[in-house]
């Protein structure tokens, strides 16, 4: 079994507005049998944070495109994607990009 | 942007030669030493060792395409002019609208009206006129894109639409060209350079484009000036840094900007991906493709017209000023945001914002039939009572007639409901020009 991981998430970039606006989640994942991944942190976020509209964030097990995620302030790609196992106390930023100028 | 080749031509108002006499200019010349008012002008860049008299050298040899001339290029370019950049091609197919004014710097009220590329050149000139300033009147398009990154030194992507970010990642990356990239939206912005010294291109990092629903412009999203301001000038820092010899530090990382925080953050970003479709190891784009096809969208910043209800769902500006004349009985459904109704209002209006309407908000809805039961003459209740949708552009209006048809209340009878086509901006163009328009 896994313990329980208490994370950090943040949604910036207009991802924000799919979370009423606000972009800090201070979150308890609950323990579960498989270890905590940033896959399963997507479907605990479908299911318990999003309110509407979940194909603005989420598009089949991954994020929708248009979403860099960042893990402890990296590029997710250098941490393994959707494989990278959570640790207590991780810092998991959503930004969708920005086009205007 | 199809169609918008270096052959557009606009009247030439401001008395500056036309662009397309010297579309390509020639390479700039290297030169060994800096005039005695280059010396006296540029003192205080040539006294930090990072720059020094090299540095302003090579930033006198090197040429720099300025990508859009709003709210990111006028202060890059300002201050590249400044610190005596050799040349800047000014890329901007718009022109000066009194909503840029607050963040696109260059700009003057004066110039309302005329080429963004060509009030920028001016302005420029005033700042620095050693600096060779080349305006182009065009929308960067497939067929003009690569020809120009070719003949610049330094690509700065001051854009404001997702397919104009691809195409010129793409050309960037076929010439062999650095691209500094910023964008900025309501509080905040971002910045990278992409296609340096191994660090990746835009599309290793965003392969696919968004879906054209979740992309915000500066117009629907909001911006405050200073943040692009800000974002602008960072970017500006870093093509100075690539052309004096610095180098950069965001050629693998981007810095994250969130002005309400009063925040930056540094991201380590991947490296250049191998298996990318046009920077890779065998790319599969070779040549720059459609991009607006591409990214479903088309480039520009302009709003987007929906279509989602027939013609008999909806009325124009004239028919519903018809219906106040007639003293029709109604009801006036504003479905915009609050911060939006504080801007301007219709007085008979009530207000339902479409994001209560989409989330079923019992209070909103409640309120909403209230207001219909109250309207409705009690001789009238078999006949249809009309209901009548209103937002800014006509895009929203239609989304909210789709939910309110599928309304129903005990009580509230039979309704027809319709949108008003254009919206109040419409509404300000064509009926009542006292009306703000935003």
């Amino acid at each position: 079994m896994a313990a329980p991981l208490s994370i950090q998430l943040e949604f910036g970039g207009g991802a924000e507005l799919l979370f009423d606006g606000i972009r800090k989640h201070q979150v308890t994942l609950p323990s579960q049998p498989e270890p905590w991944d940033i896959r399963s942190l997507l479907a605990w976020i479908k299911e318990n944070l999003l309110k509407e509209r979940p194909e603005l964030f989420v598009q089949g097990d991954t994020v929708r495109p248009g979403i860099l995620v960042l893990i402890n302030e990296a590029d997710w790609e250098l941490m393994g994607e959707l494989d990278y196992q959570l640790q207590d106390q991780d810092n998991v930023v959503f930004i969708s990009t920005l086009h205007g100028g | 942007m199809a169609g918008a080749g270096p052959a557009a031509r606009l009247p030439e108002a401001d008395g500056l030669p036309a662009p397309e006499e010297n579309p390509i200019p020639p390479p700039l010349p290297l030169r060994t030493e800096l005039s005695r008012l280059e010396i006296q002008r540029y003192s205080r860049q040539l006294v930090l060792p990072e720059t020094g008299v090299r540095g302003q050298l090579r930033l006198s040899a090197c040429s720099v395409l300025v990508v859009g001339c709003g709210g990111l290029g006028c202060p890059l370019a300002q201050y590249l002019a400044a610190a005596g950049v050799g040349r800047l091609g000014l890329v901007d197919h718009d022109v000066v609208e009194l909503s840029n004014l607050h963040r696109q710097v260059l700009h003057r009220e004066s110039r309302l009206g005329t080429s963004k590329a060509r009030s920028a050149a001016a302005a420029l000139r005033e700042i620095n006129s050693a600096v060779q300033c080349v305006p182009y009147e065009l929308a960067l398009g497939r067929d003009t894109a690569l020809q120009l990154v070719r003949a610049y030194d330094v690509v700065a992507d001051c854009s404001d639409n997702v397919p104009t970010r691809y195409l010129v990642n793409d050309a960037c990356v076929l010439a062999g060209k650095p691209l500094v990239s910023a964008s900025a939206l309501r509080l905040e912005g971002q910045l990278a350079v992409y296609g340096y010294r191994g660090g990746p291109c835009y599309r290793c990092l965003f392969p696919k484009p968004p879906p054209p629903e979740t992309v915000t412009n500066c117009a629907d999203g909001g911006v405050l000036g200073v943040v692009p301001g800000i974002l602008g000038s960072l970017q500006a820092l870093e093509v100075l840094k690539i052309a004096t010899g610095m180098g950069t530090s965001f050629h693998q990382a981007m810095l994250i900007f969130d002005a309400l925080e009063g925040r930056f953050r540094h991201i380590k970003l991947r490296p250049r991906n191998p298996d990318c479709a046009v920077c890779g190891d065998n790319p599969s784009v070779t040549a720059l493709q459609d991009y607006e096809q591409f990214c479903g969208s088309s480039a520009t910043d302009k709003c987007r017209m929906l279509c989602l209800l027939s013609s008999d769902e909806r009325v124009s500006v004239e028919e519903y000023k018809q219906i106040l004349d007639d003293k029709v009985h109604h009801v006036l459904v504003d479905v915009r945001p609050l911060v939006e109704v504080d801007i301007c209002r219709l007085p008979q209006a009530v207000f339902a914002p479409l994001s209560k309407l989409q989330e079923k908000d019992e209070g909103c809805l409640k309120s909403l039939v209230q207001r219909i039961c109250e309207a409705r003459q009690p001789s009238s209740e078999n006949k249809a009572f009309p209901v009548y949708v209103v937002c800014k552009l006509g895009n929203d209006s239609q989304k909210a007639v789709k939910i309110l048809q599928g309304l129903s209340y005990q009580g509230l009878g039979l309704i027809s409901v319709k949108d008003i086509k254009g919206g109040l901006m419409a509404w300000a163009n064509k009926i009542n020009p006292e009306f703000p328009q935003y």
